[in-house]
């Protein structure tokens, strides 16, 4: 799925990277934990959290990943808006709660994470 | 490739540079050149041993170590240090008080994780002391 394509099915305020709007992403991944994140999410992943803060582009940044919606209408600062902008992570802003925004993508085909243990 | 050996200071409690040493270590790989997967298992296990120095420790330094096999990384603190280590090492495990869960840490996956992302992975730690972690990551052949 397009990035472009989450924009809308979340009806998606763009943050920062509307030129990486274009890119795919083929997973997606939902929590507030980011040493899960780091351990789970491989390949181009979606990354839908409810934490604003630095430490959420970073885990982004080191996991290689393109994009990240902050759900429930959370805006993250302005320093963290520059931050994504820097590493090219599009970020994106919707109303819609973790689950309701899951759901949606889910229902669209966006599929999550396989996780082996 | 000439061997190559940067330090870095990593602070305790400092949220706002919290990631940035990881973040120097993922450019220095990137401009050298190394294969993005490699470049992902180390830049993973740095940033989980990044944070654990910013939010256990009382600060310590990360040290990256390039030899034309392996890539090195070595964290150590300088206390308190890790009672039972095997235990720490369980996925699940963490002391992490509220304000850092509020931030997203406190799985009790990052030393988990820094194993699992490493060729070689080493945890020593006594009470009162610091902790000290070798994480290495193999080059594949002809980088
Ligand atoms: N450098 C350190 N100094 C002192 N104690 C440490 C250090 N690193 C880890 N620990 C101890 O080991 C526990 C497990 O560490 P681990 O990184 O696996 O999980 P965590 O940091 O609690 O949570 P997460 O990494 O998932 O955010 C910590 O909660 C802490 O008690
Ligand atoms: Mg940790």
């Amino acid at each position: 799925m397009k990035i472009c394509e989450v924009k809308l099915i979340l009806n998606a305020e763009v943050l920062c990277g509307e030129e990486l709007l274009e890119n795919e992403v083929s997973y997606a991944f939902g929590s507030d934990l980011m040493s899960d994140v780091l351990a789970f999410v491989k390949g181009k992943t979606l990354l839908l959290t409810g934490l604003t803060n630095q430490q959420v582009v970073r885990t982004a940044e080191m996991a290689d990943l393109s994009a990240i919606v902050f759900v429930r209408g959370k805006k993250p600062g302005e320093d963290i808006i520059d931050l994504a902008t820097e590493k090219e992570i599009a970020l994106l802003l919707t109303r819609d709660t973790m689950y309701t925004a899951s759901g949606k993508l889910y229902g669209n085909g966006l599929e999550g994470v396989t996780i082996d243990l | 490739m000439e061997d190559i050996k940067y330090v870095f200071e990593v602070e305790k409690d400092d949220f706002v540079r919290a990631g940035e040493t990881s973040s120097k270590i993922k450019k220095t790989l990137r401009e050298l050149g190394i294969d993005s997967s490699i470049i992902r298992k180390i830049s993973i296990a740095t940033y989980e041993a990044e944070m654990n120095i910013v939010i256990h420790s009382l600060g310590g330094q990360i040290v990256l170590e390039i030899t034309p096999g392996t890539i090195k990384i070595t964290a150590s603190d300088r206390g308190p240090g890790i009672a039972d280590v095997e235990l720490a090492m369980k996925e699940g495990y963490s002391t992490a008080s509220d304000r850092v869960r509020e931030m997203g840490f406190g799985a009790g996956m990052g030393l988990p994780n820094m194993k699992k992302c490493s060729d070689r992975f080493c945890v020593t730690s006594s009470e009162g002391k610091g902790t000290y972690i070798v994480i290495e990551v193999d080059l594949k052949a002809g980088e």
